[in-house]
């Protein structure tokens, strides 16, 4: 396959031409290296067995729980759905051919300058606001520097010292089914930075294991896209808060448009920072750092599991087999383990990036984003809450962006309140789901729904042909009166009966005589 | 015009037309001279430096010759050297047909680019689609670029030929040219000497007239002590005049791409041809571009006193004890040179000037050590088979990388780490600053500032290799400038003795931030009214009679 260029390492070196590359769209550019994961601690062999039975664990650890608490801090990274890269421009869409979004730039190439995305600042700029955070109005990028194939540069583009946005804070509505409740969660810091390539790994590597020679290639497609970096405060305490806030940034970045937030696809990845402490000690515990962390259930899921872990080593007095580590969360196993453990810390020898200009926000631009920003989840939240719809509605409707946005615009026809609710939670949300389509993909529309609910209410037709109608209208559009008028659908009251039949019988009775 | 050909000893006598009377500086203190100068010249004068870019357009437009006829002509003479000098790091193959293609447009009566027909070298760390660029370095050994860089672009744009890739001390790291993975190059002027560095290749190829102009890169003084030691003239722009976009980064925050000339109005047309701004450098200026090109008046166009009422200020500083006594005597003789031309001169002082050099290393090595991560063999460029990764990245840039490169990196990679960066990195940017602010109080009081370009004038090949310090010192007169991010125009000015013909001086002209029109301006004048000066190294001399009768005449009509 000529348009693929392995490179192995053991081969003699020989020289990569990019240019001839860049001629072919459809070139693919595997850098190959043979090698192995630098960044992984001695295998688990000493992994602490606990001493209690599977059985009675789960029982011992529910009544010790009670005396330990859990500090959940997380770090997510967003990627930013720019059309172009953050300092190039490179298109980058996910799923790509392995290296085919890429260009001398992104490629860090010698002599290429990035040069910034505007639209990576406005983004910053509305998730900040979005935060109630504080903007810096002069902010930078520096280098943050360190080795690895996935890095073009070297060096990664980021904010060390001031970041775009800092201080805040998140709120959001636990779900009924875990009780419910309402809680506030402190934002750090957003900085802006940007994604590295991907290292594909062939063969048996595992990141867990230190001598393993597998085959490596660098994917560079991401490598350049922009991220931002949102880091809470250590305000979480279990992990259904913890996913719950990261269950809002998903649906902040959504409703703001600056990301489709899919976690699958890496576009919103959770770093949790999980340790526990005796309750009313004041320091924290020893914290580990959760990654692979899927989905919102996973991550639930893992730090649960790693508050557990952390509990029982404290409650047999192995605390201090809890040491600073990453870990992996293991899907199969239900379980963490470690990936590698800090060694020391990092120096990533931050300094100003020399290549790019001060970022300088004027109030007036700042103005203008915070104008332009639409209604934000909690708001939505507060005013259905407000229209008298159950908290469970309101966290129905509010989720998704779309689904809210097509509530509101039929009670904004005049719809009944607590009707277009049911109707959108009930039947239309069953067919999406059946249908695995998004609502703004069936043909239904708001004015439709409207119509609809509107002549159920006004005795036009009953539930049950309304019922029918609906899935016509989701499935193939029209309106309420047509589809009515074109079925011959309208219910039928005493009067029109009594004066269709007493007609008649005049009429039979004139034939008669 | 038996000046091109005419002993170079003759001109070392010529140059002493200064006359060794007391100076009428402004200053309230005088200025110490250490070597008074007792010259009288009866020396006839000789004419000064013409624009080589300005003749060939002549030449071509008015059809008494051909590019190709040129192009030839010039090959012949950079083959014929370029043994001794070594400049070239690599030749372009496409020269001819590049000539071919200009003659057809000539021949169809289209429009000439500025530079068309004119031979244009160019530093090795700037890239070339066509041509490898290697920055001096084994790392990047044959690694051929898939594009231009701007600079480049432009004087291809412009109708220059890019003849080929010069000699530089690796990425740009050095003051000799000794640094480069591949070659030594040797100063026109005395092949057993260093031709200055790291742009040594671009200063030593158009010393030779090897090619007409060239390109380098001033990080510290890169393209202007090369141009001393070389006899031409050097320009650094302000910083983000020209764009870096395809210069390999040495020092992100310092780095700007120069001009090397034959005469001041040749490199003026050269920065005319590549300044301005680039989307792809988000440091490059939206400065207006001047038209660099107009001020370059003949000399029966100036006046008696053509510089009347400019201010010139000379740097005390810069005429320490550390300064070579006959360099010294050199700039107080353009001093006074200036004051015939009937500028005003005193002597500044910059209280920070001593600052600059250490602060220039710690930010320099400090960037540097970031922007070299990339040549990690990972991607490009020369790789060591590994089992390891940590070996893969170790091997290929131990084997890579040379020592003075190792060393910056490392010096770099301290001054940023932790707990040290406030030491070094933070306090020199805090002295930077100060550089900064003394520059702007004393361009305040000045239209330009004077200064040697180099404390000494070229020296050994191998007399500094092995004393990095010693030639980090030499670096004085210029770091600063990069630091403060002005402009500053080299040109030559005296002789001291060495070598087989003497050896050049160079004067440093800084200006305020964009003012590169005044810089050349009185450059022009300066050079234009410096009777006897035609610096053309004893090598080409040689190499011209070498060449025959025929080719001293075709040489005739244009240089």
């Amino acid at each position: 396959m000529a348009s693929i260029l392995f490179r192995g390492v053991q081969a003699r070196p020989f020289l990569l031409y990019p240019s001839a590359l860049f001629g072919r769209k459809s070139g693919v550019l595997y850098c190959t290296i043979k090698g192995t994961q630098t960044h992984t601690a001695a295998p688990e062999n000493k992994q602490p067995q606990l001493k209690v039975s599977p059985q009675t664990k789960a029982k011992v650890l529910d009544k010790i729980s009670q005396d330990y608490e859990a500090i959940i801090g997380i770090e997510t990274h967003v990627q930013l759905s720019t059309l172009t890269k953050a300092f190039c421009s490179c298109p980058y869409n996910y799923g790509s051919q392995p290296n085919t979004c890429i260009c001398p730039i992104c490629m860090g190439l010698p002599g290429t300058l990035p040069v910034l995305n505007s639209k990576v600042i406005e983004f910053a700029v509305k998730v900040g606001l979005a935060l109630n955070s504080k903007l810096s109005l002069n902010s930078k990028f520096d280098r943050k520097q360190y080795f690895y194939p996935d890095l073009p540069k070297g060096y990664q583009i980021s904010q060390f010292d001031i970041p775009i946005a800092s201080g805040g804070y998140v709120d959001l509505d636990l779900p009924v089914e875990f009780g419910g409740g309402h809680r506030r969660f402190g934002i750090t810091r957003v900085h802006m930075e940007e994604d590295a390539g991907k290292l594909l790994h062939s063969g048996n590597g595992s990141y867990s294991q230190e001598i393993t020679f597998s085959l490596y290639s660098v994917d560079l497609n991401r490598a350049g896209v922009p991220l931002l970096e949102i880091v809470s405060e250590p305000d979480m305490r279990s992990g259904i808060e913890a996913s719950e806030y990261a269950a809002e940034l998903q649906r902040l970045v959504r409703y703001l448009g600056v990301s489709n937030g899919n976690m699958q696809e890496g576009s919103l990845r959770c770093d949790v920072n999980v340790s526990v402490r005796p309750i009313g000690q004041l320091e924290f515990g020893t914290k580990v750092e959760i990654k692979n962390l899927n989905s919102f259930s996973a991550m639930n899921r893992a730090i649960d599991f790693e508050i557990s872990r952390q509990v029982s080593l404290h409650s047999q007095g192995q605390s201090d087999q809890i040491v600073q580590e990453t870990r992996l969360w293991e899907e199969g196993g239900q379980k963490t383990v470690t990936m590698r453990k800090k060694e020391g810390l990092s120096d990533y020898r931050y300094f100003p990036e020399p290549d790019l200009p001060e970022v300088i926000l004027t109030e007036d631009y700042v103005g203008s984003i915070r104008s332009s920003l639409p209604e934000l989840p909690e708001l939505k939240r507060r005013r259905y809450e407000k229209m008298g719809l159950s908290m469970q509605d309101v966290l129905f409707l509010a989720n998704d962006v779309n689904v809210a946005g097509f509530f509101d615009a039929t009670i904004g026809k005049g719809a009944d309140v607590k009707l277009a609710a049911n109707w959108i939670m009930g039947d239309i949300a069953a067919y999406m789901k059946n249908e695995k389509l998004s609502i703004n993909e069936i043909k239904l529309t708001p004015q439709e729904l409207a119509e609809l609910i509107a002549s159920i209410k006004g005795g036009t037709i009953s539930g049950k042909i309304g019922k029918e109608i609906l899935f016509e209208l989701i499935a193939k559009g029209g309106t309420v009166k047509g589809l009515i008028e074109e079925k011959d659908l309208v219910q039928a009251s005493y009067f029109t009966l009594f004066t269709y039949c007493y007609f008649k019988c005049i009429y039979i009775e004139q034939n008669l005589y | 015009m038996l000046s091109t050909v005419q002993n170079p000893r003759f001109l070392l006598r010529q140059c002493r037309h200064f006359p060794p009377k007391r100076r009428r500086f402004h200053s309230s203190t005088p200025l110490f001279l250490s070597q008074p100068q007792t010259l009288a010249s009866t020396d006839p004068p000789s004419s000064p430096p013409q624009s080589q870019i300005l003749t060939i357009r002549d030449n071509l437009i008015n059809r008494r010759t051909t590019a190709v006829e040129l192009a030839q002509l010039s090959l012949n003479r950079l083959r014929l050297t370029e043994p001794q000098i070594n400049s070239f790091i690599s030749v372009s193959e496409t020269v001819l047909r590049e000539a071919e293609e200009i003659d057809a447009k000539i021949a169809r009566n289209e429009e000439l680019g500025p530079l068309a027909g004119v031979f244009v070298g160019v530093k090795d760390n700037i890239c070339t689609a066509d041509m490898p660029s290697t920055g001096g370095s084994r790392i990047l050994e044959n690694y051929r670029p898939p594009f231009d860089a701007t600079a480049v672009k432009r004087v291809k744009d412009c109708g220059g030929i890019v003849v080929g890739k010069t000699n530089l001390d690796e990425f740009g790291m050095g003051s000799t040219t000794e640094g480069s993975a591949f070659q030594v190059t040797a100063n026109p002027w005395d092949v057993s000497r260093v031709p200055g560095g790291s742009s040594g290749g671009s200063a030593a190829a158009v010393s030779a007239r090897q090619c007409v102009v060239s390109l380098g890169s001033d990080t510290g003084g890169s393209v202007r002590q090369p141009a001393s030691f070389c006899g031409v003239v050097g320009l650094k722009p302000t910083y983000g005049r020209v764009s870096r976009f395809g210069l390999m980064a040495y020092a992100s925050s310092l780095d700007v791409i120069g001009c090397f000339g034959s005469s001041v109005a040749d490199t003026g047309i050269l920065l005319h041809a590549i300044a301005g701004y680039d989307g792809l450098d988000s440091t490059s200026s939206k400065h207006e571009v001047p038209n660099y090109t107009s001020q370059f008046m003949s000399i029966s166009s100036l006046e008696s006193k053509p510089l009347k009422g400019l201010r010139v200020g000379l740097i005390r500083e810069t005429l320490d004890d550390g300064v070579d006594k006959a360099v010294v005597s050199s700039i107080v003789g353009a001093a006074s040179h200036l004051e015939e031309l009937g500028c005003t001169v005193t002597e500044v002082s910059l209280p920070s000037f001593s600052l600059g050099l250490p602060a220039y290393y710690i930010l320099a090595s400090s960037e540097s050590s970031s922007n070299l991560s990339r040549y990690d063999g990972v991607r490009y460029g020369s790789q060591v088979g590994a089992d390891r990764l940590n070996s893969l990245y170790g091997d290929s840039r131990a084997k890579g990388f040379g020592p003075e490169v190792k060393m910056r990196i490392l010096t770099g990679t301290y001054a940023l780490s932790a707990g040290y960066y406030d030491a070094y990195y933070k306090r020199a940017q805090q002295v930077r600053t100060l550089v900064q602010k003394s520059f702007k109080a004393a361009l305040n009081e000045n239209d330009i500032l004077i200064s040697p370009a180099a404390p000494s004038p070229a020296y050994s090949i191998g007399e500094k290799k092995n004393d990095p310090l010693a030639m980090y010192a030499g670096d004085i007169m210029t770091v600063n400038v990069n630091l403060a991010g002005l402009p500053a125009l080299v040109l030559p000015c005296g002789f001291v003795e060495g070598g087989p013909a003497g050896l050049p001086v160079g004067l440093q002209m800084i200006g305020a931030a964009f003012d590169e029109e005044k810089l050349l301006k009185v450059g022009h004048i300066f050079e234009q009214m410096l009777k006897g000066y035609k610096f053309i190294p004893p090598l080409l001399a040689d190499g011209i009679a070498s060449l025959g009768i025929g080719f001293i005449k075709s040489c005739e009509s244009i240089f």
